[in-house]
């Protein structure tokens, strides 16, 4: 019965779907592909901002640690980032994200600067493993968080599920009664420190031990100064979230000492846009070496493979293949376009391969 | 028209190669300022048509749902014509050409769109975007040129059945949705070829247009006359959604025939066009073979901005929003290479574009040495063409074109 229904909907709306309709409505209904609605952008430090938003009503909720993939138009244009949740349990059903505007950062600074209360946004659901194992009340556990910059955002998540604070203090449940937490904060500086209230909050009230360490007053830190600093650090579990450089550290440092560690990394290296380079076809596995001045198109027939096309003068769009990863230049105008994953569409970045040269080891879809 | 190439004075003569790559050089200057400043406003321009033309639609369905009272018929049909023509023109054409990919938004999308229309995205894009948009006007390459059913230049070889044009034109005019879907499959092309020898694609071509069609009649023809009956609408929403389809096919077809066909527009001679041609090259080619229509604002949003149809041939992949700012840098580059930017408003543009039908209608020069003197006798004449076998007419041909060749030897020696 309900098939018919629908089907008889369809019919109604043919070519498009009835859900074209209703997102005119209600974007954020059951049913529809996951939104959400930034509600409020609270600033954090001055180039730090949390955003509220209300997601969808099919949105699964998410396991404090997790992030989420989060599509804004920048400039018209629509940008896929993952952020870190950074709340614990919310009666409204809101869910948080904490931004950091870096330097040229075309994504955080439009969230931490320019975005407005209401603006609809695209989500996917929570994901990722950096997250608390099950915890016992019986049982002791021992943990050390090491957060850099804005890597306290999966931290913070945790530590706001774990020890909510309210307006009369920071909330004690029984399953955190036996917890034992060290933070390690890094932050260039005082003022830089994003939740460094919040963490302060946390730590007067005897939740956690925070150890804050400023670039400006005690130096970059060293991960060999961590034993000095967490004399207990063999018997805690640590959890790492922060720049590339540090984790890589940690990690080493870690292995050599056979102490266990989970790190979550903020974002993929970004692609440098070369002169030339190797296209990878994911479909038909076959790998070129392009100069930068012979098109994907041109190359891959020659090579052999059916492609599709058209005008082969980049106006009719009849030979777009979505590429996954690397870094195109247009010939026509020397433009970049690059797909980063976990950044742009997960279903890739269209690219007409017909003006299109590679700038960089490209992966595309075909 | 005669082809440029065959023309007494070629318009593109005193054009030098240099001449040409400049003005190419041009161009695309003017198409990179565009792209430098396409962003947020441009983005919410497309969403906010999308937006309204999506609730014009919705609403005047749900008034047709009462159509059996006049005020609601007239209302909802008025509403649901205008709806698909914005549907069709401003956000179809122009999504499908790839106007909005920038946006990296899967919902308006050149790969994701389907339009209220009969024939498929996937063969419109083909037809349209590849061929049309490439080889615009080349007699004999571009099936634009009389959609393979007119004849709309004189290089096109007449027959005796073009006298019939006129009639099937303006048959086609009301029925152009399936006639473009018939066009985009090259269906006359591929009934020629006996069954079994049919390309796959075809197959699969007329296949996938059969289905779009059929689920394009039942929502117009079935499922919304259907919902209507609790009123005892049945009837009047039938003809309300027959007459919104009759409507913006003869809107959609009158545009296009305004794009390429209006007297002066000019055509291209296959051999004359070089193995590779330049990017200059073709930019002159596309300034050459397309028209203008002049009027406000309304005008251009329900010609889906082909009003601007020069500034969309030079530049088929910018937003259709921002070809209005484009038209008077392009035709002041017209007025510095000497070149004619051919506009003008839209009935006269199209009476332009019939008078061609008309006139191609009949056998080369005929209309125009015809009086109401020597009609008696042109009359005989035409007889003969039309009962004489290709013989009579190719001596017709070659008579007109030494006619031709005298004329153009003469300006040349003036």
């Amino acid at each position: 019965m309900r098939d018919v229904v629908v089907r008889a909907v369809e019919a109604a709306t043919t070519p498009l779907l009835p859900a074209d309709y209703l997102d005119l409505f209600a974007p954020l209904r059951s049913g529809a592909d996951l939104r959400g609605r930034i509600v409020a952008v609270e600033a954090e430090t001055a180039d730090a901002a949390t955003l509220v938003i209300k997601p969808g009503a099919d949105w699964a909720g998410h396991v404090p640690g997790q992030y989420l993939r989060i599509g804004v138009d920048v400039d018209g244009v629509r940008q896929w980032r993952a952020y870190s949740l950074t709340h614990g349990p919310r009666r409204d059903g809101h869910i948080s994200i904490t931004v950091k505007a870096v330097p040229d950062g075309l994504v955080s600074n439009h969230l931490v600067h320019q975005a407005r209360p209401g603006t609809l946004v695209h989500l996917e659901q929570a994901t990722g493993d950096f997250v608390l194992p099950e915890l016992e009340a019986a049982q002791a556990h021992k943990f050390l968080f090491v957060t850099a910059g804005s890597g306290v955002t999966p931290v913070i998540g945790m530590l706001r599920n774990l020890f909510p604070v309210t307006d009369s203090g920071v909330v004690r449940f029984a399953r955190s009664a036996s917890l034992d937490i060290t933070v390690v904060h890094v932050a260039p500086s005082e003022p830089d420190s994003i939740f460094i209230q919040n963490l302060r909050e946390l730590d007067a009230a005897g939740a956690i031990d925070l150890i804050a360490r400023y670039d400006d007053v005690h130096g970059v830190l060293d991960v060999a100064e961590l034993e000095a600093l967490v004399p207990d650090l063999a018997e805690r579990t640590t959890y790492a979230c922060g720049p590339a450089g540090l984790l890589d550290a940690l990690g080493a440092h870690h292995e050599a000492r056979g102490l266990e560690l989970f790190t979550e990394k903020f974002r993929a290296a970004p692609v440098v846009a070369g002169e030339g380079g190797s296209v990878s076809f994911g479909v038909s596995g076959v790998d070129l070496e392009l100069d930068g001045a012979t098109t994907i198109l041109d190359a891959a027939e020659e090579a052999g493979m059916l492609m599709p096309s058209g005008c082969r003068m980049g106006i009719c769009m009849g030979c777009v293949l979505p590429m996954k990863q690397g870094a195109v230049r247009d010939l026509r105008n020397g433009e970049i376009t690059t797909a980063t994953p976990g950044e742009t569409d997960p279903g890739g970045v269209m690219i007409q391969t017909c003006i299109s040269a590679p700038a960089g080891a490209c992966h595309i879809e075909h | 028209m005669t082809t440029i190439t065959r023309k007494p004075v070629n318009p593109t003569a005193h054009l030098t190669a240099a001449d040409i790559e400049a003005l190419g050089a041009a161009l695309d200057a003017i198409r990179q300022d565009v792209l430098d400043t396409r962003g947020e406003s441009d983005a919410r321009y497309i969403r906010k048509v999308v937006d309204v033309q999506r609730k014009l639609e919705l609403g005047s369905r749900a008034v047709l749902l009462f159509s059996v009272f006049p005020p609601a018929w007239i209302v909802g049909t008025a509403g649901l014509s205008v709806a698909k023509i914005l549907e069709n023109m401003e956000i179809g054409h122009n999504v499908m050409h790839g106007q909005w990919d920038w946006m990296r938004d899967p919902k308006i999308h050149s790969t994701t769109w389907e339009w209220d229309n009969a024939s498929t995205s996937e063969s419109w894009k083909h037809s349209h975007n590849q061929v049309h948009h490439t080889y615009t006007n080349i007699v004999g390459k571009d099936n634009d040129l009389g959609y393979g059913i007119m004849r709309v230049d004189e290089d096109q070889r007449w027959a005796p059945m073009h006298l019939g044009q006129p009639l099937w034109s303006f048959i086609n005019a009301c029925f152009f949705e399936y006639g473009i879907a018939a066009y985009d499959l090259q269906l006359g092309k591929n009934l020629k070829i006996p069954k079994e020898k049919r390309s796959e694609e075809f197959k699969r071509g007329v296949k996938s247009t059969l289905k779009k069609i059929r689920k394009q009649a039942t929502k117009d023809y079935v499922v919304h006359p259907a919902l209507s009956i609790p009123t005892g609408s049945f009837l009047p929403t039938l003809a309300a959604n027959f007459t919104a389809n009759l409507v913006r096919n003869l809107w959609t077809n009158s545009v296009i025939l305004c794009g390429h066909f209006p007297e002066g527009v000019e055509t291209f001679e296959r051999a004359a066009i070089p193995e590779k041609e330049t990017r200059g090259e073709w930019y002159l080619r596309q300034m050459l073979g397309s028209a203008n229509i002049s009027g406000s604002k309304a005008m251009h949003l329900m010609t889906g901005n082909l009003s601007h149809q020069i500034e969309h041939h030079l530049f088929p992949d910018l937003p259709s929003n921002r070809y209005a700012e484009v038209a008077p840098k392009v035709k002041a580059l017209f007025e510095q290479y000497g070149l004619n930017y051919h506009e003008a408003p839209l009935p006269k543009q199209v009476a332009s574009a019939w008078h061609k039908i008309f006139r191609l209608s009949l056998p080369n020069g005929w209309l125009a040495a015809t009086n109401a003197k020597n009609l008696p006798q042109q009359l005989g004449v035409l007889h003969k063409l039309t009962t004489g076998g290709p013989k009579v007419r190719r001596a017709h041909d070659a008579a007109q074109r030494r006619a031709e060749r005298q004329q153009r030897e003469a300006a040349k020696a003036a």
